[in-house]
């Protein structure tokens, strides 16, 4: 209760929540951005070393994550924009590869561009409705939204319904089947996140970013000096939506299966864990971030077939009695988080 | 079709009222507390497990509802003082984590002790078959019973928050929680009631629709999430408001799946019609709380001017 008191009394003079940094040393992130994408692309180099071919559709799992995770930090530690139903882009991106692939369209650059366009629309429409509300209303709705998407998903007996859809084959690049090599997909997928990482810094460091940061900070203030937060908040939105449709048509690509608990709550939940592990409002941590999530993930469950329970009880206990909830945890104790 | 249709709205209203009974004590929660509760749902599957289990042990469902309430309430208050309490000066990301993590927690724990296996309770002998409504048309006495249970449940509600001590107590804290504290309203015990009194309330929806639902692991989440279509439509922190959208989220619910393929037929051919109206119908409630938001972004009936 201590803490929480002083965790108030600190927070409301700046008028920033607790555990959020000040963006540091972006020349230092974006260096150390490069060492860690420089040591990923020797990962398959590693894994012939120790003969470990699993160790390579380990790590392009993770990395479809961070996808993910690193549009949500976008808008979740930029934007400030709690969103509950990222998981739902996820979800239309893979089923964006999916049912063009039942019809015989299986060329990647068309499936992407499918993807970001419904995903675009999506976020435009549900990110319009959503951001006319703040704060509780807007976690609940995005929550909605993406449970809507959801139960369309499981409906639409055509394409698999509940039980989800196999995909015949992985996409294909200018009709070559070049993905179906597990070590060249890999580097596709990390030169996703790479570009992904890219292309948000960018926008991080532009006006827009400047202005989308100062709405996380005090969206009045910003109102005041004349920059009206919704468009701003709903163009990152928006961009957010359709990078984590993208990722969708990788992990679809990754598992050559879709279904729609691909879009579940729970999995929209599991995409805030991972951004608040791997540090929220620094980018950098989505690589991390999914890498610590998904392990602990395959780590608990190694123990024992209830390992929900395990992860349950160590966000609660991580909340409950660390400064400022995980991302002061991890910046206290593990030194990550910071950018 | 009068007759299917007549059914079908008491289908409606009884499952809107169950939604109000979930969604009253939650609305309370997050327009007194300003607390985003994702564990409300696991209460309700809470009620709905120890209703099974104390019906299982006395043999009758009565008695079994009834032990389940205290022990609910019971429940609520010790998950306050361990956890929500803690959470109040929080911002919205902790309390959304912790309230995940406790929804983990907790749908596993039923998983490990009552098994993943659905239970299921037999409907009491009381109210079990059906009375007559007009001509040869029946309904199921159970349900009407709880409709009964529940529009007591909500006029009890009703008199409590507006003409009661406590009501007026809650009615001001859903307005402004630091002005009544510094009234020398000792609020912590306030929102301590309040969070017993919600959980309570979960637990007695899920104790009612435990004989003619199953009950599973995981059967609170989909109602949580109904249940915040329900508050967000209402208006966070009202009562009324929370009633008049579950009566309307669940008819529309339950009137668009069984009527909306039958109007589509007549616009298009019959398998073309069921398609499109079974993959449409799950989304009415959404696309109804999208239009609300669009004309009221702070609901129906808001508690504050601006919330």
């Amino acid at each position: 209760m201590n803490a929480d008191a002083e965790n108030a009394a600190a927070a409301v003079p700046t008028g920033t929540a607790p555990g959020r940094k000040p963006l540091v040393a972006r020349g230092g992130a974006n260096l150390a951005a490069l060492i860690m994408f420089g040591v990923l692309a020797l990962l398959p180099v590693l894994a012939g070393l120790i003969d470990d071919p699993f160790l390579v559709v380990t790590f392009t799992r993770v990395l479809v994550f961070a996808i993910a995770v690193l549009s949500l930090d976008f808008i979740l530690g930029y934007g400030a924009m709690v969103s509950f139903g990222h998981a739902a882009f996820l979800g239309l991106g893979a089923y964006a590869a999916a049912i063009p692939a039942a019809h015989g369209v299986t060329d990647l650059f068309l499936q992407v561009a499918i993807a970001a366009v419904a995903c675009g629309l999506f976020a435009l429409v549900t990110g319009a409705i959503s951001l006319r509300t703040r704060g509780v209303y807007f976690i609940m709705i995005t929550l909605a939204f993406g449970q809507m998407a959801y139960f369309f998903m499981t409906s639409l007996s055509a394409y698999g319904g509940d039980d989800g859809i196999t995909l015949a084959t992985r996409s294909t690049v200018l009709g070559s089947g070049i993905l179906e090599n597990d070590v060249v997909f890999f580097y596709v997928v990390l030169g996703t996140v790479a570009a992904s990482y890219a292309v948000l810094r960018a926008i991080i460091g532009s006006r827009f970013g400047r202005v989308l940061s100062g709405t996380r900070e005090n969206a009045t203030r910003m109102q005041a000096i004349g920059f009206p937060p919704f468009p701003y908040q709903l163009t990152a939105y928006v961009i957010a939506g359709i990078i984590a449709g993208i990722a969708g048509v990788l992990l679809a690509n990754q598992t050559e299966f879709v279904s729609p608990a691909y879009m579940s709550w729970q999995r929209s939940g599991e995409l805030i864990v991972m951004v608040v592990l791997g540090g929220m409002g620094t980018m950098i941590g989505a690589v991390p971030g999914a890498l610590a999530f998904l392990l602990l993930e395959e780590w608990l469950a190694y123990f024992s077939e209830h390992w929900k329970l395990g992860l349950g009880v160590i966000l609660v206990l991580i909340v409950l009695f660390t400064r400022g909830g995980i991302a002061g945890f991890v910046s206290k104790y593990l030194g990550g988080g910071r950018a | 079709m009068f007759n299917l249709f007549l059914l079908q709205a008491l289908n409606g209203v009884q499952f809107g009222i169950l939604l109000f009974l979930v969604a009253a004590g939650l609305t309370l929660i997050f327009g007194i507390m300003d607390l985003i509760n994702l564990a409300h749902g696991v209460l309700y599957m809470v009620g709905a497990y120890l209703a099974a289990t104390f019906t299982a042990y006395t043999g009758n469902f009565f008695l079994g509802v009834l032990i389940a309430l205290p022990v609910t309430l019971v429940f609520g208050i010790v998950l306050e003082v361990l956890v929500f309490r803690r959470l109040y000066e929080r911002d919205h990301l902790d309390q959304v984590l912790a309230t995940f993590g406790l929804i983990l927690i907790l749908n596993e724990s039923v998983k490990i002790i009552w098994g993943a296996a659905p239970l299921s309770v037999p409907t009491p002998d009381l109210l079990s078959g059906s009375i007559p409504l007009i001509g040869p048309l029946r309904y199921p006495l159970f349900r009407f019973a709880i409709i009964a249970a529940g529009l007591l449940t909500a006029i009890g509600l009703y008199v409590m928050v507006n003409h009661t001590r406590v009501g007026m107590l809650l009615r001001a804290g859903a307005v402004n929680g630091p002005m009544v504290s510094a009234l020398g309203v000792n609020i912590k015990r306030l929102f301590m009631v309040v969070f017993g009194l919600g959980a309570m309330l979960a637990g007695f929806a899920g104790a009612m629709v435990a004989p003619i639902l199953s009950v599973e692991p995981g059967m609170g989440d989909s109602v949580l999430i109904l249940t915040f279509v329900v508050i967000v439509i209402g208006g966070v922190g009202s009562i009324r408001g929370a009633f008049v959208a579950a009566i309307l989220v669940g008819l529309v619910d339950t009137l668009g799946r069984t009527f909306g393929p039958i109007l589509l037929r007549s616009l298009m051919d019959p398998s073309a019609a069921s398609q499109t109206g079974r993959t449409m119908a799950p989304m009415l409630i959404y696309i109804l709380m999208a239009a609300v938001l669009f004309f009221r972004p702070s609901g129906l009936f808001p508690a504050k001017g601006n919330a």
